[in-house]
């Protein structure tokens, strides 16, 4: 089953005016249920607009989009339910925070499910201890927190709603690197818990290598291409045309390779380029 | 000639109960003591909480510490009467560009700070469009500035900052939110504002390959500063950076965790081309 499914979908923003841009330009696209994506592009690409689209939030000047199989423009579907089924989280999402408990803040989004308050409990609690919450920090108020953590509530918050797609624009921007290893890692193992979708924004190609299954890249409003990560990143060359950079161990596999070192073009971990340069270097010990 | 000093500084922020009475203090620098000569381009690195935008708010007396002092160019940042000085000769990029946007319009935001200078107009005009150049945002100069990406938000703050000529400019993590190619842009007008108009440069960041294009890479951790050395010195201590919740660049991780295997490899290599030369020497040799 397609989870998300797009048929030339087409966005323009300020149609009529002489700022008139299309953001998103004819994208079809297909993914499936339970994948882990990568979405890349450099600023302005049109991954943020295309993204908004999934849920609601923004209407398609062309096309359509289809999300669990629904046309969610159908006059018999209620946009409502699509934000609860395609759980959107911004960019620094730590400013959405409002409440005055880390608790009430996670069940807003339960509670306007109308969900029955024991049902509102279990999720809360499920949701923080999926991102790495202690249950004392639930009484606190979010904005006693640091950033890593008033981060993870706020995915909690969507989290708890159970979206069968969880769509994360940047959601480790800004964090020092054990945040931003935290938050992915706590996404991570909630997408092979609960088998949810994940659309995954970011500008690291180290996390995106690191984390997705598939790659998404955007260019220019346009899909650029959607595929595999070991096929997107063989394409460095092509991603450095559209302003993306490849990972500095990437760079350096190449860099080998013209000076005759040739440890493969599926370079993308530190681990990876160790083994094989391990066994460069000892395989001529041993010879 | 120092542009900063900063002696025995330390800071801490105050801890109140729920009926907001003092009962404690947070302590966030510790004893600190650093001095920053003009014309520097100097890195500070440290995982969150770990006191540097703390201690860049120093620089131009947002903040005064609790003890010691802050000297820029010899004014004490604790005087009030010389604020003004202070803040005209270090400016500050904050994280968020959203914060720091005050027009509507891109050019009338850049126009802020020499218009307060009050600056003739010519002037004023010269400084925005060459201060938009810089980053380059300068066919953008009459769009809305609220309807700009993340990014060039960001160039907008800081095109509003070189508009101000500051002697010396303090980024608090100014690329967090910009693509790699926007990254390298203000990566690059950086480091053309330090070598070509001297000005001085403190950049805090999380991005070790940043850090690494600075001259001086100063660490923190837990309010004090635990490492102040160059680049390579720096980025060579691996274990010590990954205690402290640091990363390294991934060509020097490679060559640490070769080192482990028994190469016999520098680990003071921080580009892809360093680290290629060193590999080269050991393939060879074997």
């Amino acid at each position: 089953m397609n989870a998300v499914e797009t048929k030339n979908l087409t966005y323009k923003y300020s149609v009529g005016t002489p700022f008139e841009t299309t953001a998103v330009d004819d994208i079809s696209v297909t993914i499936e249920q339970g994948e882990f994506v990568g979405v890349i592009g450099h600023t302005g690409s049109g991954k943020s607009t295309l993204i908004q689209h999934l849920n609601g939030l923004l209407k398609q000047t062309f096309g359509e989009v289809f999300i669990n199989g629904r046309n969610i423009w159908d006059k018999d579907v209620n946009i409502r339910d699509i934000r609860f089924e395609a759980g959107l989280v911004f960019q620094y999402s730590e400013y959405q925070l409002f409440e005055e408990t880390v608790y009430k803040d996670i069940a807003f989004g339960p509670k306007n499910m109308g969900l029955s308050e024991e049902e509102i409990d279990k999720r809360v609690k499920k949701a923080a201890e999926q991102m790495g919450l202690d249950e004392e920090l639930l009484e606190r108020s979010p904005f006693d927190l640091s950033g890593g953590q008033k981060r993870r509530v706020a995915l909690a918050g969507v989290i708890a709603m159970e979206p069968k797609i969880l769509i994360l624009d940047e959601p480790a921007a800004g964090l020092d690197p054990a945040g931003r290893d935290k938050v992915l890692e706590e996404i991570s193992s909630y997408h092979k818990n609960s088998g949810t979708t994940i659309l995954l924004v970011s500008h690291s190609m180290e996390d995106i290598v690191k984390y997705a299954k598939k790659v998404l890249v955007m260019n220019k409003g346009k899909l650029f291409c959607y595929e595999d990560v070991d096929t997107v990143f063989s394409m460095s060359e092509e991603l450095k045309k559209i302003g993306l950079d490849i990972p500095q161990i990437s760079k350096l596999a190449h860099l080998l390779k013209q000076k005759g070192i040739d440890i493969g073009n599926d370079i993308y971990t530190v681990e990876r380029a160790k083994e094989r340069l391990l066994k460069i270097i000892k395989g001529n010990t041993d010879a | 000639m120092n542009i900063i000093e900063v002696k025995n500084l330390n800071f801490e922020y105050p801890v109140t109960d729920d009926e907001g009475n003092v009962v404690g203090g947070n302590k966030v620098l510790k004893d600190i003591n650093l001095e920053i000569p003009k014309g520097q381009f100097v890195a500070v690195l440290g995982h969150n909480g770990s006191g540097k935008s703390t201690l860049a708010k120093h620089f131009n007396g947002i903040l005064v510490g609790n003890s010691g002092k802050v000297y820029v160019n010899g004014i004490d940042t604790s005087d009030d009467e010389k604020i003004y000085d202070v803040r005209q000769t270090v400016g500050m990029v904050f994280q968020n560009p959203d914060n720091q946007l005050v027009a509507t319009i891109v050019e009338e935001d850049v126009a802020f700070a020499p218009e307060n200078l009050g600056l003739p107009p010519e002037q004023i005009r010269e400084r925005v469009d060459s201060a938009l150049n810089a980053v380059d945002m300068y066919k953008y100069r009459l769009h809305s500035a609220h309807q700009l990406s993340g990014g060039q938000k960001q160039r907008i703050a800081i095109a509003g900052v070189i508009a101000m000529r500051p002697e010396c400019i303090v980024l608090d993590e100014p690329t967090a939110m910009l693509d790699p190619k926007g990254r390298k842009s203000i990566m690059s007008t950086i480091k053309r504002l330090n070598k070509e108009l001297g000005i001085t440069i403190i950049l805090i960041t999380h991005y070790m390959d940043e850090a690494a294009q600075a001259e001086r890479v100063v660490v923190m951790d837990n309010g004090s500063i635990i490492m102040d050395d160059v680049p390579k010195k720096i980025f060579s201590q691996v274990d010590r950076l990954n205690e402290v919740g640091l990363d390294v660049p991934q060509v020097t991780q490679l060559a640490y965790e070769l080192k482990k295997e028994g190469i016999d490899i520098s680990l003071e290599v921080l580009t892809e081309e360093e680290c290629a030369e060193e590999l080269l020497k050991i393939v060879n040799k074997n």
